[in-house]
């Protein structure tokens, strides 16, 4: 079957993919012998150099993926292939050596330093926990690092406390940058910024991304961001992808009903008088002992009797658009 | 004219933070302050509500409510006013609520501190009646749950059904939506038009999401630095915006299907 994991180059034919992540599936255990599950077979793939965008409402799992890219916990099943390799069956230094490979960018720029440590250190500590970097070398370095995020070299000898939240999350990104990772992961990395100061971090991350090459997972709930910063997005709801598709077409083209839901709940600038917006009613389902079939059958306005009894598959409805739905065909 | 301020200034020991505020309010009209985050937004409705922090105090200016100056007002005609006349709703209603009670108790107790001539069941009732009317679907479900038993959603249903028990001539509402989901900021954004059509009340959100402020609001602040940079009608401020840092706002925000970064 055409799977979206085995998707070798993107739609250009031109970026290699660079992360695969096969069959994924994140199960926590409960008391009673019961189990959250927080991923559900999870077929993704990401591409050198592009952006791909995770969708989804607090609780889908989105959180739990990234975090088992970045191997923080073990999956239950599957693989995440970087380099020919399955990264989540290494271990000891084999495992730490991967890990500079993938790197993070925090949601809350306040919590992720220590607000002890000095601008300097904070940002060639990655450098340090891997050898790279002689104490005498820091200032050079962290001034040269600064200046790649337009932050001013001055700042190395500051605290982080006397930076405000755009510039902090520069230094975010700064330190993540460090290793010169592939892959950086943006866990909400705009999410607490105001919008003037988020247009100002996301110029610069594509700039950084169009320099270097590299590829960034860009988890967000702000359907308008993804769209204008992803080429490829995924929509996730209660551990599962409903939808993946190429940039673009979730504003002309989307099929879900899930997806479509999400945009009429958009709230735009320029609303005419008498527009309305659409709410989805309910709340998004506990993902203990979930319901055999559709994820989305409780608050879908299409829900049929199979999708009560069988749980769609991901297909490809059209090229390089994949739809999990019985009733889109 | 329900809430009239004018010039208002408000200064923190001897620094002013906000100076050369005004609004204007008629019932039934929704006002919503935007600007980034440090710009004074909160501090302003704080002194409408005669709530602010440690050494904050308004040193200048007029907030005539109803017809009657508040900023004369004493401990206890504020004690009498706010929650009846006047209320608010928070960025996160979990945090202004106790964790270890249930919601039950503590939405009681807040209505017969308010309103002692009322007994348990009286207010049992007027308090589940409200839950309902925020689309709570279960509201002895909700009365007998601890608040981390709800989730975001819920638990901003329940702060505005504790902020309009009393029909209150004003509300207002700090960040109500930004620390929800899409979905469920759609739902609680429906939620606060649905409460001002129902009991006509006048509603000041402060919000930093333009397309919430755009959707529901009848007039726009927009603030910088302490500073209102621009007021009006919300066609006015959205469609011909005159200062340059209401523009640069509005063309920061990610519109679908705009010229893209990539």
């Amino acid at each position: 079957m055409n799977n979206v994991a085995e998707q070798n180059v993107s739609s250009d034919g031109r970026a290699p993919v660079v992360l695969e992540i096969k069959n994924m599936t994140k199960k926590f255990a409960l008391d009673g012998g019961k189990f959250l599950t927080a991923c559900d077979n999870i077929n993704l793939c990401a591409y050198k150099g592009q952006t791909l965008g995770i969708i989804g409402e607090s609780g889908c799992g989105k959180s739990t993926l990234v975090r088992t890219i970045l191997q923080i916990h073990p999956p239950t099943t599957g693989e995440a292939i970087f380099e020919g390799k399955d990264i989540l069956k290494a271990t000891g230094e084999e495992k730490r050596q991967n890990r500079r490979h993938i790197q993070m960018v925090f949601q809350d720029p306040t919590a992720a330093f220590n607000p002890k440590m000095l601008v300097k250190d904070i940002v060639c500590e990655p450098l340090k926990n891997y050898g790279l970097i002689k104490d005498s070398e820091i200032d050079e370095k962290a001034a040269e690092l600064l200046q790649m995020v337009e932050l001013p070299p001055e700042f190395k000898d500051r605290y982080p406390h006397s930076m405000s939240g755009g510039q902090r999350q520069r230094l975010g990104i700064a330190r993540a940058l460090s290793l010169e990772p592939q892959i950086i992961v943006c866990d909400e990395a705009t999410s607490a910024l105001d919008v003037s100061v988020q247009e100002k971090v996301c110029e610069l991350l594509v700039k950084l991304q169009k320099e270097k090459g590299i590829t960034y997972l860009f988890i967000c709930h702000d359907l308008g961001l993804v769209d204008l910063m992803c080429h490829q997005i995924a929509i996730m709801y209660l551990g599962n992808i409903l939808e993946w598709m190429e940039k673009g077409r979730i504003s002309e083209d989307c099929k879900h009903p899930y997806t479509k839901a999400l945009m009429k709940a958009v709230f735009k600038v320029d609303f005419k008088p008498g527009d309305k917006i659409q709410p989805l009613e309910g709340e998004i389902p506990s993902p203990v002992n979930l319901p055999t079939g559709c994820p989305f059958q409780n608050r879908c306005e299409y829900c049929q009797d199979i999708c009560k009894k069988e749980k769609p598959q991901l297909k490809e409805v059209e090229p390089r658009h994949w739809v999990a739905c019985h009733i889109v065909k | 004219m329900l809430l009239e301020v004018k010039d208002l200034e408000i200064s923190y020991g001897k620094k002013v933070v906000v100076a050369g505020a005004n609004v204007e309010l008629e019932k039934g009209e929704i006002l919503s302050i935007v600007g980034e985050s440090g710009s004074g937004k909160t501090t302003v409705i704080r002194a409408i509500m005669g709530c602010l922090p440690g050494a904050g105090r308004v040193s200048g200016g007029t907030v005539i409510f109803d017809g009657k100056d508040v900023l004369q007002n004493t401990r206890d005609q504020w004690r009498d006013m706010s929650g009846k006349q006047m209320s608010m709703i928070f960025q996160d209603s979990g945090s202004m609520i106790n964790p270890i009670r249930r919601i039950g108790g503590q939405f009681i107790d807040y209505i017969r501190t308010h309103a002692p001539e009322k007994s348990k069941d009286e207010a049992y009732k007027m308090a589940s009646d409200m839950l309902t009317n925020v689309r709570l679907p279960n509201p002895d479900t909700v009365m007998n749950s601890y608040p981390f038993e709800l989730s975001g959603g819920m638990r901003q249903r329940v702060g505005i059904a504790m902020a309009m028990v009393f029909s209150p001539k004003i509300l207002m509402a700090d960040e109500p939506t930004s620390a929800l989901d899409v979905t469920t900021q759609a739902q609680i954004v429906r939620q606060i038009v649905d409460v001002r059509d129902q009991y006509n009340v006048a509603v000041i959100i402060v919000t930093h999401n333009l397309g919430v402020a755009s959707y529901m609001s009848n007039k726009i602040m927009v603030m910088k630095g302490g500073r209102v940079v621009e007021s009006g009608k919300r066609e006015d401020v959205i469609g011909n915006p005159k200062d340059d840092y209401t523009k640069q706002l509005l063309r920061a925000v990610p519109v679908i299907g705009a010229e893209r970064y990539i």
